[in-house]
């Protein structure tokens, strides 16, 4: 029997009365700050619960918790929602950023309404990935870009006003293709069946389309999310984002907003049009790659430690684009548990960073040197990260990326072994970054810095952790996740060899 | 002899009692020797404008019963849309006379005639709403029109009220005679001037040189182009919008678009409804232009009433795609999107029109700097209004572009809906700079500003309708396809 969807609304709903909490006790110093954290565990705990609970057998689609209520039908505008094993792990990083930012990158300016936005980003990003009705996906996908232009504008560095502009603005446009495809595909139905406007993702992904507008359609969805994700060449507001964000808006952007992107391409781009894919896959293919290696390339020779860890993410998200629409099964659970391997990852890369600005107030790398012999403990729990993200054996970027790589050489060889020359690059760049940054002679000021505290110690414990667990023992992971994926790609390859 | 027509009463109750209370006010101000008190005058606005809400619920519950009916020798229509419209009207006016009760106070505007003067141009919105005949509407637009050109230039302390309210009457007195030309010579053309029977007589004849009526038909649609500020007829607006007072602008935005607009669709969509693929590539234009000029323009304001005025061209623009769709999707979206204006626009003006001061003469963006700091609650209702008007998601705004672009769209104009939706892109980046300055963190020590009892409720009303519409449009999207479904010829 599948499970009550009052799960996935509590999910939605407990941020949501977190703000009220948290604003109810902003006037006393320090309260919002525990109000934040214990929503957050809340949710934490809310979605381990569900993650624990969801059956990946339960039916035929993977699908468990679901629902829908259809809100005004003139507009098509519906409350439906639902789990599946795309869905699972993207539900637990959004909890997890949350309570890891908010405990590991606290920011005193004006905390009330700082945690505010971050919770109602919370909701929208978590509303997305629970949305199994597109509107809905839409309303929740357009939401997250207010709080995050929030959080840049009013928490962020020198440059915050533009970067936070520049990030609207390109996403927004972006979306614009997004929506007029959602209401053409709901309208080529709603003429179809003669009936109800409706959105509905089982619905639509029914609904017969040509080879032309399939393609169409597909560039349309793809436009939005390849700019979210970013996938190069959509690429070029991340930087500037990235690095002038607060930490915690950086940790939520890239460690979980890109996802969206990614998940929107594996999710509708690829589950709502698959007869596009044989003339797309390539194009997309070869952008991912090109991602992969440009990515690695400029983050050899960025400036910083943020746009380091900006250009890293162009790369890593080349390499999740590459498994998600290589066609094979395999490359595409890798590509899903890396979403959330890269994600834990980059919170982890991020929490570091912040913790080398509080105390250095800068992250250039030319004015870090030789933090290694005063702070051992933070270089010892940067290598882990900076290894799970070069994709060291045994650590939680090895299995996903070797995954991807695998299936992907299956189907499409030549991209596959181009995209491993991003493996190597990654290892370049992270060690050299590593040796300059840690290594070598320290001067003044980075030989006073003082180590990671326990509290920052503790904060980095479930990210070690999660690259650890899932390096050695993903098969828990898999195993919740490979029935919906395998569903689509049978429905993929059905509806391609069908029509 | 002529015979007097009969008249149903109930329908135009609305008209009556808004004219009646204008008239008894200005009667009573007149007869007594001792000043009338400016909130008497207000309570019976309010009153006024309950009573209308009131008459149109049961208006609304006639027609549900009888059907819609023409009335006043098929001059006045009572129908479900011009119900809906009353409802908007009354609802504009009940806001508009407790904030300019605050503002009058405020600016030192002594004597009674802002709420005469806005009661009776209610009226006239109403009537072009309900109107079945252009000459009616003509008589709605003028009373409308006249209304506010007064209205415009009430704040006597001000030169620029006054310079605004020429330039208005000017080139509204033009846009009236373009538009009863365009009458003129659609009854020439037609030999009538009642929407209905001008729609049974285009479509049971063949025009074989159909001219004329393409003449007076764009000559109509240019005098409402005019009217709701559509570019390239919106050149009065920015200068108008800035020089008015405060609250009168606010107004202005939103009645003068309802009347308009419904005004607009019974003529194109009812009247001249069977060549509607003549007015279309015009509407395209209309729509393509204001959306993106609107836009454009409102980038380089520093002057918050004037980018108010361009991003309301841009509104416009999206207003009109309902028009230009022509299905009952479209009229129910345009309505919608009209109707939340609204209070949405009306709070807004509410808010600057508190920040400007006594003087109404602060209109600079930069005295928004930092006033969600000091305060908090004010600087978010303006925040969520703005977003609201950017279209953001689950405020009102994002239904109600939605629901146009998605008539658009319906009715095969991707274009437009890309165009429009992309112009939506260019106007958040002053929404955007707007909100994020009222947040903004540099040090500008301003006094706090003043929140009358009557003008925050006015905010707090509009910011609850954004907030629980805009998670729920359940309700008037219900109220807007109602009004529509059976609207259509």
């Amino acid at each position: 029997m599948m499970h009550s969807s009052w799960w996935l609304s509590a999910l939605l709903l407990v941020p949501l009365f977190g703000i009220a909490l948290v604003l109810l006790v902003r006037r006393r110093p320090g309260a919002s700050y525990v109000a934040g954290i214990g929503v957050a565990t809340v949710e934490m705990v809310l979605s381990i619960i569900v993650a624990w609970m969801y059956n990946p057998n339960i039916s035929r689609t993977g699908i468990d918790f679901a629902t829908r209520h259809v809100i005004s039908a003139p507009l098509g505008l519906a409350y439906d929602v639902s789990l599946d094993g795309i869905s699972l792990l993207m539900m637990l990083l959004t909890s997890l950023t949350l309570l890891l930012a908010l405990i590991g990158a606290r920011d005193k300016r004006r905390e009330p309404a700082l945690i505010s936005w971050l919770l109602v980003l919370t909701t929208a990003s978590m509303g997305s990935f629970l949305a199994h009705d597109l509107l809905l996906f839409f309303l929740f996908f357009e939401l997250t870009l207010v709080p995050s232009y929030f959080l840049i504008s009013q928490w962020g560095g020198a440059e915050r006003i533009r970067a936070a502009m520049k990030f609207f603005v390109y996403t927004f446009v972006g979306s614009v293709p997004l929506l007029i495809g959602i209401l053409f595909l709901g309208f080529k139905n709603q003429h179809y069946v003669r009936g109800a406007l409706d959105f509905s993702y089982t619905t639509l992904s029914s609904v017969s389309l040509t080879h032309t507008a399939s393609v169409v359609l597909f560039c349309a969805f793809g436009f939005a999310f390849a700019v979210k994700a970013p996938i190069w060449p959509f690429h070029t507001w991340s930087p500037i984002t990235y690095a002038e964000a607060p930490t915690a808006g950086s940790i939520e952007m890239s460690a979980l907003l890109a996802k969206l992107g990614s998940y929107g391409l594996v999710r509708f781009a690829i589950g709502l049009f698959p007869l596009a894919l044989n003339d797309m896959r390539p194009i997309v293919l070869t952008l991912a790659v090109i991602g992969i290696l440009y990515g690695s390339a400029m983050a050899c020779v960025a400036a910083d430690l943020k746009r380091v860890i900006a250009y890293s993410s162009v790369a890593q998200m080349g390499f999740i684009i590459l498994g998600a629409i290589s066609g094979s099964k395999i490359a595409m659970i890798g590509a899903v548990l890396l979403m959330f391997n890269h994600g834990v990852i980059t919170i982890g890369f991020f929490l570091l960073v912040g913790f080398i600005e509080k105390r250095r107030q800068v992250n250039t790398i030319k004015d870090l040197r030789g933090l290694q012999s005063s702070a051992p403990v933070m270089a010892a729990l940067f290598t882990v990260v900076l290894l799970a993200s070069i994709g060291l054996p045994g650590l939680s970027g090895f299995i996903s990326e070797y995954l991807i790589l695998l299936g992907t050489f299956a189907t499409h060889a030549w991209w596959a072994v181009f995209g491993a020359l991003g493996v190597v690059g990654a290892a370049l760049y992270w060690l050299w970054v590593y040796q300059r940054v840690f290594h070598g002679q320290a001067d003044s000021k980075n030989r006073e810095i003082e180590d990671v505290n326990s509290k920052e110690r503790w904060v980095l414990v479930p990210v070690v952790a999660l690259i650890l667990v899932l390096g050695v023992f993903p098969r828990p992971a898999i195993d919740k996740i490979s029935p919906s994926i395998t569903n689509l790609i049978v429905h993929v390859s059905q509806a391609g060899a069908s029509k | 002899m002529i015979k007097i027509p009969s008249a149903h009463y109930l329908a135009i109750a609305p008209v009556l009692i808004y004219f009646g209370a204008s008239l008894a006010l200005l009667i009573t101000s007149a007869l007594r020797r001792s000043r009338l008190s400016a909130s008497a005058a207000t309570s019976l606005s309010v009153l006024s404008s309950v009573a209308v809400i009131v008459v149109a619920v049961f208006e609304w519950l006639y027609v549900s019963r009888h059907g819609a009916s023409e009335t006043v020798a098929h001059a006045i229509v009572l129908d479900r849309f011009g119900v809906l419209a009353t409802v908007a009207v009354a609802l504009g006016t009940l806001l508009t006379s407790l904030v300019a009760k605050d503002w009058a106070t405020r600016s030192k505007i002594l004597g009674i005639e802002n709420q005469i003067l806005i009661l009776a141009t209610s009226a006239g919105a109403i009537m072009m709403a309900v109107a079945n005949d252009l000459i009616v509407i003509f008589l709605g637009l003028e009373i409308l029109s006249i209304g506010l050109y007064v209205l415009v230039a009430m704040d006597r302390h001000r030169a620029r009220s006054a310079e605004a309210a020429l330039k208005y009457f000017l080139l509204g007195g033009l846009a009236a005679a373009i538009f009863i030309y365009g009458v003129a010579i659609l009854y020439g053309a037609t030999g009538t001037t009642t929407i209905s029977t001008m729609s049974l007589y285009f479509a049971t004849n063949y025009l074989l040189h159909p001219g004329l009526a393409y003449l007076g038909g764009a000559l109509v649609l240019i005098a409402f182009a005019f009217k709701v500020a559509a570019v390239p007829f919106h050149n009065w607006a920015p200068d108008v919008y800035e020089g008015a007072p405060t609250p009168i602008t606010g107004y202005m935005a939103a009645i003068v678009k309802v009347g308009a607009f419904l005004g607009f669709i019974r003529v194109i969509l009812s009247g001249l409804g069977t060549n509607l693929d003549t007015w279309r590539p015009i509407l395209f234009a209309l729509i393509v232009l204001s959306t993106v000029v609107g836009a454009v323009l409102g980038l380089a304001q520093k002057n918050v009433k004037r980018l108010l005025a361009y991003s309301s061209i841009n509104q416009a623009g999206f207003m009109l795609l309902g028009l230009w769709a022509g299905t009952a999707r479209g009229v129910a979206s345009t309505l919608f999107f009209v109707c939340t204006y609204v209070p949405v626009i009306i709070a807004t003006f509410a808010i600057v029109g508190l920040v400007s001061g006594a003087s109404d003469e602060a209109h600079d963006i930069d005295s928004y700097r930092g006033l969600g700091r000091r305060q908090p609650w004010l600087g978010a209702a303006l925040a969520v209004l703005l977003l609201s008007q950017l279209g953001a998601p689950f405020t009102l705004g994002f239904f109600a572009k939605f629901s146009v672009v998605a008539s658009a769209l319906d009715a095969s104009g991707t274009t437009l809906g890309l165009v429009t939706m992309l112009s939506a892109a260019i106007a958040a980046v002053f929404y955007l700079r707007w909100t994020q300055l009222l947040f903004a963190d540099d040090k500008v020590s301003q006094s706090r500003v003043e929140i009358p009892a009557a003008t925050g409720t006015v905010i707090a009303l509009g910011v609850a309708t954004v907030l629980i519409f805009g998670v729920w449009p359940t309700p008037i999207m219900w109220l807007c396809q109602h009004a529509s479904i059976a609207f259509l010829p």
